[in-house]
């Protein structure tokens, strides 16, 4: 195992939203703050740091992760995303995040990072869910603005959308 | 159901003709948010060379500062300053203090504490990490005073006193009157009455406090980013306490905001605090206030005492109500408090015709923290004195609770309606809301689902509430709180100045600015709207920016993001700047088409004249020449460059001489019921259905209307079920962390049924009304009637965790069995950790009472010890550094042995204080011969802890205890040669280090 010094700080490398990447950060430096600070990949946002909130989850080698509750160190050489890789295009957005507009799913937005995150992993493997999974789901999550009613519905519309576009597409 | 309620925001009429304002279009705030490019203030870079700063706490609820030693966090490498109450008041001034009193209210401690959290010191280094280390070699000796949690046993004489200022910790009291209360009571044939306790809780946005804050040395001013929230006359407070004019303050806004509903308000203190540091570092300097942090000390909503009594007739109709509120807003008053006290003023009848009312307000101080600014601002606490009462009136008449109601609705053809106590109620018509929610929430089916329910013996309730939901706030209201003659002498306050700007740039595109702060309330969207529809174009065609600058954007005392003034106030003015614009864009159209102005309309993106459409000009070229060739512009027209509308309501008037005030511009109408049902085991309360309808006035975006009724209901469901912010009998702050303070999610929050109505103000520029807290107002109490309806029980105290109803349906409860648990079960609120054991070491006794009075072999036994001290023979001081989880402290722990009976028993007391917290326990050991030549040692404990740890590590103290005592007695059977503990061991140095060592750890 390697061992890091604590007071010196280490290169870390790995892979965001499939570009590798490369910073430096202490042992202690948690995930969250060197995905912000150092990369400057904002879009994770830090709410409780005791891993309560759900406003930090990312996706680390294909499991959701709270980001805060995460060391820089122990990500290195992994595959990770974030937020900022959801959207095809710069200046177009994915079918979920669509539907959360659509929707009123947000209000300030400042919890919807993590929360667009756990939804993207989840409707990967659960293409028709139900509203009491996401609402499940989500539990794991703290949003002040909205009372959640239209982030569920913003949830089962992207699914229901997602699993048509699959099927027209295993049609053609 | 989620989808029916979704579906009328979604509809979108793509109809060309009807104008923007009153669809639910998609916000243009979204994709920004959505693709992690939102701008809050901790996204946003800093200037090279910016320090970051952190700040030391109090771990004590009330406490004298004996001395606090920096040096050594100085000397740490990377540290810039170190600032504690002294360094700050060398270049600070007390904050203003809301009430006639000579007290200080200074951001920091001076040399008392007064509540857990209270700043003592501001570390500033080069990073954040680096800051909190040295924040950690902070010794400060305090020495703890009695403290006061409790409003109403605040104001018993002989308690300890916060501020000499404030004798008996009563920070103001007003009695008023109005009408002939005395006489309605004498002559009424009925008189209720409620004693209310309402909590403490918090609206916590999940994005904390920031600042960034630098100083010019050279022209001595302080430019700050902050994510406040407004209102905008504390920038005269924070100027003010920085000792400069208001026009070397230069306070700005970052672009996004993450939720405030209130709290952001209470950013300021923080301000004058990090702007102090700034000017002693000479550097920008950068604080993000951490989630322990910000419910242990940013701001909460008052708690408050209310005694409430009605004088009724037979028939249930109130002829009088006599108001005691006791309001307690924490250790200082703050700015703008007791403002909470004072926005329901001209409100103390709700939706009700009462005509006599009495009123005492006594505002207390207390060992916890400030209070500020919080959705529903006042309104939670009086409601649910007053629907509560109504209820209670109703029951104890035998009447139905909505006929109670319905007999006391101010009467529809009566508005604008003035109460007894000075609001001057806009518009609406309570009756036909109250029947339209019945029929469309389906009343009386709900009836029979309790029927149902009852019948099979299921706790199931129904419960009501009117509301009056005020908005857009008199920034005069709270100036009630001095006497006619002390306003007099301070001079006039009122009015709420909202301000809007629209602009044209030289190709005739569309920007506008506000001052209102938004904090995801889609006012950009909003605007884009208004604005549109009186140009004839497109919502995408505005440009809006809502970023405040105070050095050079119009703004007023009044701007900001509170009393849910956007759509009633800034929406409104808005279009009146818009309006002028256009006003002056008609006349130089006119000019060009050769028509009249009054002949011109604005559609399509054209101007054109009304009677012959044809004869038009691209609105983009009229809106463009006030750039291009001013010459050409018809004489009276003006530029059209830029138009900055101020509005004010004529109907804010300052409160008159007999204490009347007109304390909010808009009133909107609520009337909620709902359906609860209590499980008969665990006592869980579950909402089976809430119906809320709201007359908000005109609608400009059902999906953000629906949004904020939606957001408020869930906030309001969680002060109801979950929300506490709850201390400890000697002020200790025990929810310190989301865990602790639980908020609502997913699985508990259902879809309210929502129904409106609109009746627009007369008062504002488009009918609308505020919406955003009237929730926050009606649904606890709501939630109470239903739980006091399924219960029948007579008095309730939110929140509603199934403990205490448990307490109100079958009592306390019964003492564990005897024999099993070694460690006593604690009372709530009691945080003492006690018990008891026993342990056997090898050794005679003579040979283990030796080893445990030699700081050698303390030192190797207790945990994590790295030093101990003899002072005298029977007075030990150790340092230790200790950790269980992922982070460690380091504690001073000073222990004295008294009753020594060698080698028989010896009583050990004695503390340890870190920058964790501290702790203070006492314990008895015994030891006897076990026949084998070893020792048989009893021990029992009595241990308190507070701080940190206490706050977020309540829940664990037990089991850690327990862990630690049991390292402590393996390390010494281990050093007597063999043996073991069983059942654990005791040692005040190990327990005393355990607590300090809770989160303490690896390093």
């Amino acid at each position: 195992m390697t061992r890091l010094k604590a007071d010196a700080r280490h290169s870390v490398r790995f892979s965001l939203n499939g570009k590798l990447v490369e910073g430096e950060a202490e042992p202690r430096m948690l995930l969250s703050d060197f995905l912000r600070h150092q990369l400057g990949a904002t879009g994770t946002h830090v709410g409780c740091e005791h891993g309560v909130c759900g406003a930090c989850t990312i996706i680390v080698d294909g499991m959701l992760t709270r980001s805060c509750l995460t060391l820089a160190a122990q990500v290195e050489g992994c595959e990770l995303r974030t937020v900022e890789g959801l959207a095809p295009s710069a200046d177009r957005l994915g079918v979920l995040q669509q539907a959360f507009r659509r929707n009123h799913a947000l209000q300030c937005g400042f919890c919807t990072a993590g929360i667009l995150m756990s939804l993207d992993h989840y409707l990967a493997g659960n293409p028709t869910p139900t509203e009491a999974e996401i609402r499940d789901l989500l539990s794991g999550h703290i949003c002040r603005c909205t009372g959640y009613t239209p982030i569920i519905q913003a949830a089962l519309e992207a699914a229901a959308e997602l699993a048509s576009s699959k099927k027209e597409t295993s049609d053609a | 159901m989620v989808q029916a309620a979704v579906q009328s925001a979604n509809s979108v009429d793509q109809s060309d003709d009807r104008p923007w304002v009153g669809r639910s279009i998609e916000r243009v705030e979204d994709a920004a948010l959505l693709s992690g490019g939102g701008r809050f203030i901790d996204d946003l870079g800093v200037a090279p060379g910016t320090l970051h700063a952190t700040i030391l706490r109090s771990p004590h609820a009330h406490a004298d500062i004996l001395s606090i030693d920096v040096e050594a966090a100085k000397r740490l490498a990377g540290v810039a300053a170190v600032l504690t109450g002294e360094d700050v008041k060398a270049v600070t001034t007390t904050l203003v203090v809301g009430v006639k009193a000579p007290v200080e209210c200074w951001p920091i401690a001076m040399d008392r504490v007064r509540y857990v959290g209270e700043p003592v010191a501001v570390v500033v280094a080069t990073d954040r990490a680096r800051a909190e280390d040295a924040a950690e070699l902070i010794n400060v000796e305090y020495r703890p005073r009695g403290a006061v949690v409790d409003p109403l046993s605040a104001l018993v004489s002989g308690v300890p006193v916060l501020h000499d200022g404030f004798p008996g910790n009563l920070a103001s009291e007003r009695a008023f009157r109005y009408g002939d209360p005395e006489k309605a009571f004498a002559e009424a044939p009925h008189r209720f009455s409620i004693d209310i306790r309402y909590p403490r809780n918090s609206c916590t946005p999940i994005e904390t406090y920031g600042v960034v804050a630098s100083h010019d040395a050279g022209e001595d001013a302080y430019e700050v980013l902050a994510n406040f929230q407004g209102p905008f006359s504390i920038h005269t407070v924070i100027a003010r306490a920085l000792k400069v004019p208001g026009n070397r303050l230069r306070l700005r806004t970052p672009p996004d905001s993450g939720g405030s509903f209130g709290v952001k308000q209470g950013v300021f203190p923080y301000i004058v605090l990090i702007a102090a540091a700034a000017r002693v570092t000479g550097k920008p300097v950068k604080w993000i206030e951490d989630r322990l942090e910000h419910l242990t000390a940013s701001v909460s909503a008052t708690n408050r005492a209310t005694t409430l009594s009605a004088a009724v007739a037979a028939d249930g109709k109130i002829l009088a109500l006599d108001w005691d509120q006791v309001e307690d807003c924490g250790a200082h008053l703050r700015a703008p408090e007791p403002a909470t006290l004072y926005r329901m003023h001209g409100n103390m009848t709700g939706a009700y015709d009462v005509r006599h009312v009495k009123i005492r307000n006594r505002v207390v101080v207390t060992n916890k923290t400030p209070t500020g600014l919080n959705r529903g601002f006042g309104g939670p606490q009086v409601y649910f004195a007053l629907e509560r009462l109504v209820q209670r009136i109703a029951i104890s008449l035998g009447l139905d609770p909505l006929d109670v109601i319905t007999r006391n609705l101010i009467d529809a053809g009566t508005f604008p309606y003035r109460t007894a106590t000075g609001a001057l109620l806009d518009s609406g018509n309570y009756q036909e809301a109250v029947a339209r929610a019945v029929a469309q929430g389906r009343l009386a089916e709900l009836k029979a689902r309790r029927d149902e329910a009852r019948a099979q013996g299921r706790l199931y309730g129904i419960g009501f509430t009117a509301v009056v939901e005020p908005s857009v706030s008199n920034m005069g209201y709270i100036t009630t709180v001095l006497t006619a003659a002390e306003r007099r002498k301070a001079g006039p306050k009122n009015g709420a100045q909202a301000t809007a700007t629209v602009g044209l740039d030289p190709v005739g595109s569309v920007t506008v600015h506000v001052a209102s702060v938004p904090q995801g309330q889609g006012h950009r969207t909003v605007l884009s709207q208004v604005v549109a529809d009186v140009f004839g174009l497109q919502p995408k065609d505005i440009r809006v920016n809502t970023e405040i600058d105070t050095a050079k954007d119009a703004w007023s005392i009044a701007s900001g993001n509170y009393a849910s003034r956007f759509a009633a106030a800034v929406a409104g003015t808005a279009k009146l700047a818009a309006e002028r614009v256009a006003g002056r864009l008609a006349r130089i159209a006119a000019s060009q088409l050769n028509v009249e102005a009054a002949d011109i309309v604005f559609a399509k993106g054209f101007v054109a004249s009304k009677h012959n459409p044809e004869n038009r000009i691209a609105f983009s070229r009229v809106a463009a020449l006030s750039h291009w060739s001013p010459g050409s512009l018809p004489d009276d027209a003006g530029q059209t460059i830029r138009e900055t509308v101020f509005w004010t309501p004529p109907e804010l008037t300052p409160p008159d001489e007999d204490d009347r005030i007109n304390s909010s511009l808009c009133h909107g109408f609520i009337f909620d019921f709902c359906g609860v049902e209590i499980d008969r085991t665990t006592l869980e309360t579950r909402i089976d259905r809430y119906v809320t309808m709201h007359d908000c006035g005109t609608i400009l975006h059902p999906g953000m209307v629906n949004g904020q009724i939606r957001g408020g209901f869930a906030q309001a469901l969680g002060a109801a079920l979950y929300e506490e912010y709850a201390y400890a009998e000697d002020g200790s702050f025990l929810t310190g962390t989301l865990a602790d303070y639980l908020l609502p999610t997913t699985t508990e929050v259902p879809e309210p049924e929502i129904f409106h109505m609109e009746t627009p103000s007369p008062f504002t520029p488009l009918g609308a009304k505020g919406v955003g807290e009237g929730n926050c107002m009606s649904t606890p109490v709501c939630l109470a009637n239903a739980v006091a309806d399924a219960l029948g029980v007579a008095d309730i105290t939110l929140p509603l965790v199934p403990a205490r109803l448990a307490e109100l349906v079958r009592g306390d409860e019964p003492p564990p069995p005897a024999g099993g648990a070694t460690t006593a079960p604690v009372r709530e609120g009691d945080r003492r950790l006690r018990g008891e054991g026993q342990a056997s070491v090898k050794g005679a006794p003579e040979q283990v009472w030796a080893m445990l009075l030699d700081p050698a072999t303390l030192q190797s036994v207790i945990p994590g010890c790295q030093r101990v001290d003899k002072i005298t023979d029977t007075h030990f001081g150790a340092d230790v550094t200790l950790g269980i989880g992922p982070v460690s402290g380091r504690y001073r722990a000073d222990v004295e042995l008294f009753d020594l009976d060698p080698p028989r028993a010896v009583t050990l007391r004695g503390g340890a204080t870190g920058a964790l917290g501290f702790g203070n326990a006492e314990g008895r050991i015994t030891l006897a011969p076990d026949g084998n030549g070893g020792t048989k040692l009893a021990y029992s404990y009595d241990a308190a802890i507070g701080g940190k740890v206490a706050s977020i590590g309540g829940r664990l103290l037990d089991g850690a205890t327990r862990v630690i005592i049991g390292q402590f007695f393996t390390a010494l059977a281990r050093k007597a040669g063999g043996g073991g503990a069983a059942g654990g061991g005791f040692s005040l140095f190990a327990l005393l280090a355990k607590v300090a060592s809770l989160f303490g750890g690896r390093r």
